[in-house]
C-alpha cells in the first residue's frame, strides 16, 4: 500500500464526494461546508454535475460531484488534486480517479461495486479487489447495507432507506476530519422540520458512518484542520449567484430606491433571478420578460422612472441586449447588466466558465459607447461587486456591466457579513435649483453625471431618447459640432469614474522581475500560485488582480512600470492583455491563456510563472 | 390603481401636454391629428401630470413623445412596449401612452406587443398603421396589403398582412378598438376609454401616409364611403351602420352577415365589448371590406386582474407574512458563525 497523503493535522485538504446523480451528493458537500466552515475553516467549493436532467443512472455521464478545499490557513480555490474522494458507485471512481493525488484516500461503498454497476461503468474487474488502486488508500464502506441495516426498523421502502446512504458517507467523513456531528444534525433538523421519519432516517444513517469509521478504525487517526486566521465577525457559506442577488437588494435599500430586476432564463445566470423572484419579501420587483431585449429594455424603462434597475444575464444574451446597452449609454441613465459568463461562442458549453466575454463588455456595441466594467473575483465577493455595480451605475447615471461565470456563480465561499454601515455609502448627485432651471442633460460638475430625475418629480417632465441630443438642453440637435462634443464627454465621464476607484494593490514583491496581472474569477489560482511560489523562496515576483476593468485604477500604470516583465493570465485567448496593449502600449504584455471552459488550476499558473521566470534568464 | 391618484389643482387644457419641440411630420400627414387629440384626451385624464409617461419606438410615429410634454422616453426599434413595461411594472401609479407603427409594433417589436396582450400590463398603446415603413422610405410592413407595390416588393407585396385586431384579440388583449384618423372625437372617446380600461389597451389608428400610401384607407374612411363601409360600435347598441342607418349584422352560423334591415325583423347583434369570450370580438375585428364593414370603436373592453397589481399585490402579501425587515435579516437567517 501507499503512503497516506493524509495526516493528523493538515494546513488544507481537498475533498471530492461523487455519485451518481441521484445520490444526493451536492447535498453532503453542502453540508460538509457548512459544518467546515462552522468550525472556523477557510473554505471554497464547486459543484460538478452532468448538463442533462436525468442522465442515465450508474453512467460516468451521470456522475454528479461536489469538491471543497478546506483549510486552516486562507483558501482561494477549491484545490486541483483531491486528497478525499468519496465514491458512491463504480461510475463516480471512473470519472474521478484521474484527479486524486497519489497516495489519496478512496472511500468507496463496496455494496455499490455489484458487477451490473461494474458493467455500466465499463470496468471489467472490480478495482477494489483487482489491485489497480494500489497507489491509494483505499477505504471500503459497505454504505449501502449498514445503513439499511441501521433504518431497518423505521418501516421505510427499500429505496427510501437507500437514498440516506449519503449521509452515512457524510457521517465517515465527519469522523475523519475530527467534525461534531451536532452542527449537521442542527442543519438536518432544520432542513426535515416537517418530515420527522425522514430527518430520523438521516440522523441514524449519520452515526451509523460515524460510528463505522470509529470502531473500525480505518483511517488510524482521524485529522485535524485548525481554524483559519480570518477577520472578525458573522460569517456564512454564499456562492456567487446568491450573493449577486443579495448586493443588489443592499444596493436597493442603501440607496432608498426600489429594486427592479428584468431577466430572462438563461444558464449559468438564472439562479440571481430565481433568488430575487423570492426576494419578493423584502421588495424586489422582478419581471420574466418575452426574451433577453424586452429584459433590458424594461429595465431601462424601471430605471427612467427611478428604480435600481439590473438585468442578469449570460454572453448569448449580453449580445442580444446590446442596442439597449447603447440607449442606457446615449441617455445617461443607470443600469446594472450582471454577465455570468460561459464558454462561448454562440451556445458553446453552456455549463462551462470562461472569462471570454471582456471584448463584448467593453466594445460589443455600434458606436462610440463607453460604459463601466467591473468583474467579482470570488463567490463572497460577488455581493461587493454587484452592490459596486448598482452603486457606480447610480452615482454616474451609466450603465455597468458585472462579470462573474459559471465557476463563481455556482462555487461558494465563506462570506463576511456586512456591519451596519460598513458598505460604501450610495450618494447619487441631486439637483438643488428649482424646476425652472432644469435641463435634460444638465451635470453633477465634477463627475459629469447627469442628473435622474423621475416621474412624479413634477416640473421636471422631459424626454430621453435614442436620438442626439444637444448639450445641456437635451434638445435634438443633428449639429456636427454638438455630437462630438457629447461624445467626448461620454467618454470622459466614464473616465473620471476611476478618480473613486480604490487604488490597485500588489501581492508579493512591490518591484522586480515578473508582475502577474489577472482580473476576476482567477484570483483564486494566481494568488496561491504566487504565494506558494514566495513561500518556496521564489523572490521578485508581483501580483496584481483586476476588479476594476474599465475605468482601470489610476496607479495601474505606476505599478506596471515598476516591474521588468508582465504576464497576464486569463481564461480566454488574451483579451484583457490586448485591452492592456491599447490603454498602456508602452509595456509588453506575456499572456498565459486556458480556453477549456474549466478554471486555472494552481498548478498550471505555478508552473506558467517558473517557465517565464526561466526563460527570463 | 389610474383613478385612485389624484387631479393636481388646476384644470388643464391640450396646450399643457404642447411641449417646446417644433413638429416635423409630412404635410397632411395623419400623425398631426393622434397628436392633436391625445394632447386633448391627455387633459381630460384625472392624473397627476407628473405621472405620465409616453414611451415610443421608432419611425415616424415615434417622434410623438418629443412633442408631448410629459415624461418620456423615445426608445429604440420596436421595444416601445418593453420599456413601457418595465416602467409600469416599476411605478404602477404612472399613466403610460405607448406610441409605435405597424413596422415598429407589428415586426420588429411583435414579441413584445403579442406579450403585452397575454399578460395585460396598464399600458395605452396606440398603432400607428398606415401600412407600410415611411421613416425608412416605402418599404413593405407586415400590414401592407398583398399587391402592393412597394421598395421592397416592387411587382407587388405577395405577402399575407397581419389584421392588428386578430392578432392583439388572439394573444388576448383585453381592450381592442380602432379608429380613422380623420374621425376626431371618436379618437379622443376612444382614448379615454383606452385610459379608464386597467389593462393592455389597443388602438389601432387608421392613419394616413400623405407620401407612401397616400389615400390607402380612402375606401374605409373617405367622406363619400365611410358610412357605407365603417360600422361603429357602441357597447350596448345594436351594430346598425349605412347612410340611411339601414343596414346591421347578423350572426349566421358561425358567420357574421352584413346586410339591409327590415325593421323589427332582423336580429341584429348588440355590441357586448365586456363580453369575456372573445369569439365575435376577433369575427369584428377582422371584418374586411367588400362583404362587410370595417369595424370601429371599441371591439373589446373585458375586464380582467391586471399584470403589476398582482406583481404588487404579491410583494404586499410576502413583505407581511416573511420574518425579514430588511436585508440584515436575510443575511443573517440560516447557517452561521462567528469568529
Amino acid at each position: 500500500m501507499a503512503e497516506k497523503a493524509l495526516n493528523s493535522e493538515m494546513r488544507k485538504v481537498v475533498v471530492r464526494f461523487s455519485g451518481d446523480s441521484g445520490d444526493g451528493m451536492q447535498l453532503t458537500g453542502d453540508m460538509f461546508s457548512q459544518t467546515s466552515g462552522w468550525v472556523g475553516n477557510d473554505l471554497t467549493t464547486t459543484p460538478d454535475f452532468p448538463a442533462e436532467i436525468r442522465a442515465p443512472q450508474g453512467s460516468v455521464g451521470g456522475v454528479s460531484s461536489f469538491q471543497i478545499q478546506i483549510g486552516g490557513t486562507e483558501i482561494y480555490t477549491p484545490g486541483d488534486q483531491v486528497d478525499v474522494l468519496v465514491v458512491m458507485n463504480p461510475a463516480a471512481l471512473k470519472a474521478n480517479i484521474d484527479i486524486l493525488k497519489a497516495g489519496g484516500t478512496i472511500i468507496a461503498d463496496s455494496d455499490s461495486f455489484s458487477p451490473r454497476n461494474l458493467k455500466k461503468a465499463d470496468y471489467e474487474s472490480n478495482p477494489l479487489e483487482d489491485g489497480s488502486l494500489s497507489d491509494y488508500h483505499v477505504i471500503q464502506a459497505p454504505a449501502t447495507s449498514l445503513t439499511k441495516e441501521a433504518l431497518k426498523d423505521l418501516g421505510l421502502e427499500n429505496t427510501a432507506m437507500i437514498r440516506s446512504k449519503n449521509m452515512f458517507a457524510l457521517g465517515v467523513v465527519s469522523f475523519l476530519f475530527s467534525r461534531p456531528l451536532k452542527n449537521t444534525i442542527n442543519l438536518l433538523e432544520r432542513k426535515f422540520s416537517k418530515k420527522p421519519l425522514l430527518l430520523k432516517a438521516n440522523q441514524l444513517a449519520l452515526n451509523a458512518g460515524f460510528s463505522f469509521a470509529e470502531s473500525t478504525e480505518v483511517f488510524g487517526a482521524s485529522i485535524v484542520i485548525p481554524p483559519a486566521k480570518l477577520p472578525k465577525g458573522t460569517y456564512r457559506n454564499i456562492d456567487g449567484n446568491t450573493a449577486a442577488a443579495w448586493g443588489l437588494l443592499a444596493a436597493a435599500e442603501n440607496s432608498g430606491r426600489k429594486l427592479s430586476l428584468c431577466s430572462y432564463p438563461i444558464t449559468p445566470a438564472s439562479e440571481i433571478f430565481h433568488e430575487l423572484s423570492a426576494r419578493k419579501d423584502l421588495g424586489a420587483i422582478v419581471f420574466q420578460a418575452e426574451d433577453e431585449i424586452a429584459a433590458a429594455c424594461a429595465a431601462i424603462g424601471a430605471s427612467f422612472s427611478g428604480n435600481l434597475s439590473v438585468t442578469t444575464t449570460s454572453g448569448p444574451g449580453a449580445s442580444l441586449k446590446s442596442e439597449a446597452m447603447g440607449l442606457a449609454i446615449i441617455s445617461e441613465i443607470p443600469l446594472v447588466l450582471i454577465n455570468v459568463q460561459r464558454a462561448g461562442p454562440s451556445t458553446g458549453l453552456p455549463t462551462k466558465t470562461e472569462q471570454s466575454d471582456l471584448n463584448q463588455a467593453l466594445y460589443g456595441r455600434h458606436g462610440e459607447a463607453p460604459l463601466v466594467v467591473i468583474a467579482a473575483s470570488s463567490p463572497d465577493d460577488c455581493f461587493f461587486y454587484s452592490y459596486e455595480a448598482a452603486r457606480i451605475a447610480m452615482e454616474h447615471t451609466t450603465p455597468v456591466v458585472m462579470l462573474s461565470d459559471s465557476y463563481l456563480a455556482s462555487g461558494t465561499s465563506p462570506w463576511r457579513i456586512p456591519e451596519e454601515g460598513e458598505l460604501t455609502a450610495i450618494d447619487i448627485p441631486k439637483f438643488e435649483k428649482p424646476a425652472e432651471e432644469w435641463q435634460a442633460y444638465l451635470r453633477d460638475p465634477e463627475y459629469l453625471s447627469r442628473y435622474w430625475k423621475s416621474p412624479g418629480d413634477a416640473g421636471f417632465e422631459h424626454r430621453i431618447g435614442g436620438l442626439e441630443k444637444k448639450e445641456n438642453t437635451g434638445n435634438l440637435t443633428y449639429k456636427p459640432e454638438n455630437h462630438e462634443k457629447m461624445t467626448k464627454i461620454r467618454e470622459e465621464k466614464i473616465a473620471r469614474i476611476a478618480k473613486k476607484l480604490p487604488g490597485q494593490t500588489v501581492e508579493g514583491a512591490q518591484e522586480g522581475k515578473l508582475l502577474i496581472v489577472g482580473w476576476g474569477s482567477s484570483h483564486g489560482a494566481i494568488s496561491t500560485a504566487v504565494s506558494e511560489l514566495l513561500e518556496a523562496g521564489k523572490k521578485n515576483i508581483g501580483f496584481t488582480h483586476f476588479n476594476y476593468i474599465n475605468p482601470l485604477p489610476q496607479n495601474t500604470e505606476e505599478i506596471f512600470s515598476r516591474f521588468d516583465e508582465i504576464l497576464v493570465c486569463e481564461l480566454n485567448n488574451g483579451q484583457f492583455a490586448n485591452y492592456l496593449r491599447t490603454k498602456l502600449p508602452q509595456f509588453t504584455y506575456k499572456q498565459f491563456n486556458k480556453i477549456k471552459g474549466q478554471p486555472f488550476f494552481t498548478s498550471e499558473i505555478k508552473a506558467e510563472i517558473v517557465n517565464t521566470l526561466t526563460r527570463q534568464l | 390603481m389610474k383613478t385612485d391618484v389624484k387631479n393636481s389643482a388646476e384644470k388643464r387644457t391640450r396646450k399643457d401636454f404642447i411641449s417646446d419641440q417644433a413638429v416635423r411630420w409630412c404635410p397632411g400627414c395623419g400623425d398631426f391629428m393622434i397628436l392633436a387629440n391625445m394632447q386633448k384626451a391627455f387633459a381630460q385624464m384625472n392624473h397627476k401630470k407628473e405621472h405620465f409617461l409616453s414611451v415610443s419606438g421608432i419611425g415616424c410615429s415615434s417622434r410623438i413623445t418629443y412633442y408631448l410634454d410629459t415624461y418620456g422616453i423615445h426608445s429604440i426599434h420596436g421595444r416601445a412596449i418593453a420599456v413601457a413595461t418595465g416602467a409600469k411594472l416599476a411605478r404602477p401609479e404612472l399613466n403610460v401612452w405607448v406610441f409605435t407603427g405597424d413596422g415598429d409594433c407589428m415586426a420588429i417589436g411583435g414579441n413584445h406587443f403579442i406579450h403585452a396582450c397575454r399578460r395585460n400590463v396598464d399600458l395605452n398603446i396606440i398603432v400607428f398603421n398606415n401600412r407600410i415603413y415611411g421613416m425608412t422610405k416605402g418599404q413593405s410592413s407586415p400590414t401592407t396589403p398583398t399587391g402592393l407595390k412597394t421598395k421592397t416588393a416592387p411587382e407587388g407585396s405577395y405577402e399575407t398582412p397581419f389584421n392588428i385586431g386578430e392578432v392583439a384579440i388572439g394573444a388576448g388583449a383585453t381592450f381592442f378598438a380602432r379608429v380613422p384618423d380623420n374621425n376626431h372625437a371618436l379618437m379622443e372617446d376612444v382614448m379615454m376609454q383606452a385610459y379608464h380600461h386597467k389593462g393592455t389597451s389597443v388602438i389601432e389608428v387608421l392613419q394616413n401616409c400623405v407620401i407612401f400610401t397616400d389615400g390607402i384607407h380612402e375606401q374605409i374612411t373617405g367622406k363619400e364611403t365611410k358610412d357605407n363601409n365603417q360600422l361603429i360600435l357602441e357597447h350596448g347598441k345594436p351594430m346598425i351602420f349605412g347612410k340611411e342607418k339601414d343596414k346591421g349584422l347578423r350572426v349566421n352560423g358561425f358567420r357574421l352577415e352584413a346586410g339591409k334591415i327590415n325593421t323589427g325583423q332582423d336580429n341584429v347583434l348588440v355590441h357586448n365589448a365586456s363580453e369575456h369570450d372573445s369569439l365575435i370580438h376577433l369575427a369584428l375585428a377582422k371584418m374586411q371590406l367588400p362583404n362587410h364593414p370595417v369595424a370601429m370603436g371599441v371591439i373589446r373592453k373585458a375586464e380582467y386582474e391586471n399584470y403589476e397589481k398582482s406583481v404588487h399585490n404579491a410583494i404586499e402579501r410576502e413583505k407581511n407574512r416573511t420574518p425579514f425587515k430588511s436585508t440584515s435579516d436575510l443575511f443573517r437567517s440560516g447557517n452561521t458563525w462567528e469568529i
